[in-house]
C-alpha cells in the first residue's frame, strides 16, 4: 500500500503522454473542417463530373500529360462535349487560380505529399492569357503559345531585354 | 492395334507438316490485307519534316543574337554563369567546332565570328537510339526530335549520343536563373536534359519557330523538307548548303549556306 502514490503519478504519465495528441490538437486549434475550396466564379462545370474529379483528378492529368506531350493531343472534349485546351497552368488554373488556392489546400488537408507539378509548371496562370472561360472553337483553337508582347519586344527592340551586351 | 516405330514416326513426320503449312496459311492470308489497309490509312503527303536553313553570311552581317534571346524568353531559359552547367537550345559556336572538318589555315580569318547552331532534328537521331526510357523520341508525323521531361532520368546516354552537343542537363534549379519565368511555356527541374523543340509548340497553332520569327535579317529559314514548294526547299534549290559532320549518317536537318 505505501505504493499507492507512486502508482497514481505513473498512471497519470501515463495518461498524459496517451492523450498527448489530442491536448496538442486543442492547443493548436486545429480541427477536422474540410477546407474550405471557393469554386470558380464564371464557370459552372469542369472538364468532369465533380465526383469524378474528386476522386481521379491525377488520373485524368496523368492522360493529360502523356495525350499532350506523346500524342500530340492538344484539346480535349469533356463529357458534356465542351472542348478545352490540355494545359495545366491555363486551363486548370485558369480557372482555379493559384495553386496554394486550391491544389494545396486539399492536399495538405489530406497529408497527400505533394506532386511535382509545380517543379517545372508554372503554378498561377499569369502574362496576357486570361483564363479560358469560353467554350467551343475559341478554346480549340487556342494554345498556351508564347508571350507574344515579351517577343515582340525581343524582335523590335532587342536592347529593351535585360542582358543583352552593350 | 500395334504402331511400330516406323509408322509412329511417320505419323508425327506428316502431322508436321501439315502444322506449318497451315500456319504459313494462315499468317500469309492473314498478312495480306492488313499491309494493304495499313499502307492505305497512312497518307503520305501528311508527313512532314521540319527543317532550317542558316544563313551564315547573312547572320554574320548584323552579328546579333535576337533569335537566342527570343528563344531564351519563349522557353524559359535559364543564364547560368558557370559554362559547365549552361543550358543551350540555339547559341553560338566557332566555326571550327561547327565544321571541324572543314576547316583550313584561313577559315578562321573568313568567319571570325561564331556560328549559330542548335539541334539538328536528325532523321536517324543517335540520342533517340541511346535513351533507356524512350523519354526522347522522334515524332513521325514531322521528324521532331521530342523531349518528354516526365520520362527523363537524367542519365545522360543522350548527351554522350547527340554528335552536336545540342543537350544540356540541368545540374542545378534552372528557376532561379530564368530573368522572368514566361508563364505560357514550362521551366524545367533539376535533374533532366533539355534541348530545342523546333518550338512545336508554336508550330501547333500555325506559327514560325522563335528564333525564325525574331530574326531581323531572314537568315534563318524554316519549312517542310518534304514538301517541293515549300521556301526552304526553293533555298536548297538555289544555294549549295551543307550540313554538320554528315559523314555520321544522322542526316540533320538544318542546313547551313556558307
Amino acid at each position: 500500500m505505501r505504493d499507492r502514490p507512486l502508482i497514481y503519478a505513473g498512471l497519470l504519465v501515463f495518461l498524459v503522454l496517451f492523450t498527448y495528441p489530442v491536448w496538442h490538437g486543442v492547443a493548436a486549434k486545429s480541427s477536422n473542417a474540410e477546407p474550405d475550396l471557393k469554386l470558380p466564379a464564371t464557370e459552372k462545370e469542369c472538364v468532369a463530373p465533380r465526383e469524378y474529379m474528386r476522386t481521379s483528378h491525377m488520373d485524368l492529368l496523368i492522360s493529360w500529360r502523356d495525350g499532350k506531350v506523346r500524342d500530340h493531343q492538344l484539346t480535349y472534349r469533356s463529357p458534356s462535349g465542351r472542348v478545352f485546351d490540355v494545359s495545366l497552368t491555363q486551363t486548370c488554373l485558369g480557372c482555379h487560380g493559384k495553386r496554394e488556392q486550391f491544389c494545396d489546400r486539399c492536399h495538405t488537408y489530406a497529408a497527400v505529399s505533394g506532386p511535382y507539378c509545380w517543379d517545372c509548371h508554372n503554378d498561377a496562370p499569369g502574362g496576357t492569357s486570361q483564363p479560358k472561360a469560353g467554350g467551343g472553337a475559341s478554346v480549340a483553337l487556342s494554345h498556351p503559345t508564347l508571350n507574344s508582347t515579351a517577343l515582340r519586344r525581343t524582335a523590335a527592340n532587342p536592347a529593351a531585354l535585360p542582358g543583352r551586351p552593350q | 492395334m500395334k504402331i511400330t516405330r516406323k509408322d509412329f514416326l511417320k505419323i508425327l513426320g506428316g502431322s508436321a507438316v501439315a502444322a506449318t503449312a497451315g500456319t504459313l496459311a494462315r499468317s500469309a492470308a492473314s498478312a495480306e490485307p492488313n499491309a494493304a489497309t495499313s499502307k492505305a490509312a497512312e497518307p503520305k503527303a501528311a508527313v512532314k519534316r521540319w527543317g532550317m536553313v542558316i544563313d551564315t553570311s547573312k547572320c554574320r552581317e548584323s552579328g546579333c543574337d535576337d533569335c537566342i534571346r527570343a528563344c531564351r524568353v519563349a522557353h524559359n531559359i535559364p543564364q547560368i554563369p558557370n559554362p559547365k552547367q549552361e543550358i543551350k537550345w540555339i547559341w553560338k559556336e566557332p566555326f571550327e567546332n561547327v565544321f571541324p572538318m572543314q576547316q583550313t589555315d584561313y577559315t578562321r580569318q573568313a568567319f571570325k565570328t561564331p556560328l549559330t547552331v542548335l539541334c539538328n532534328h536528325c532523321a536517324d537521331p543517335g540520342c533517340v537510339r541511346v535513351c533507356p526510357t524512350k523519354a526522347t523520341w522522334k515524332r513521325e508525323d514531322d521528324g521532331i526530335v521530342m523531349m518528354d521531361y516526365h520520362r527523363c532520368i537524367g542519365c545522360r546516354y543522350c548527351m554522350a549520343g547527340c554528335p552536336y552537343g545540342s543537350r544540356s542537363f540541368n545540374f542545378v534549379d534552372p528557376r532561379p536563373y530564368v530573368a522572368e519565368i514566361n508563364p505560357e511555356y514550362p521551366t524545367r527541374t533539376k535533374g533532366v536534359v533539355e534541348k530545342c523543340n523546333f518550338c512545336e509548340e508554336r508550330l501547333a497553332v500555325g506559327k514560325q519557330p522563335a528564333c525564325v520569327e525574331a530574326c531581323r535579317d531572314k537568315a534563318l529559314v524554316f519549312g517542310d523538307l518534304n514538301d517541293e514548294n515549300s521556301g526552304i526547299r526553293q533555298v536548297l534549290r538555289e544555294r549549295f548548303a551543307v550540313q554538320r559532320k554528315p559523314e555520321l549518317g544522322f542526316g540533320p536537318a538544318v542546313f547551313y549556306l556558307l
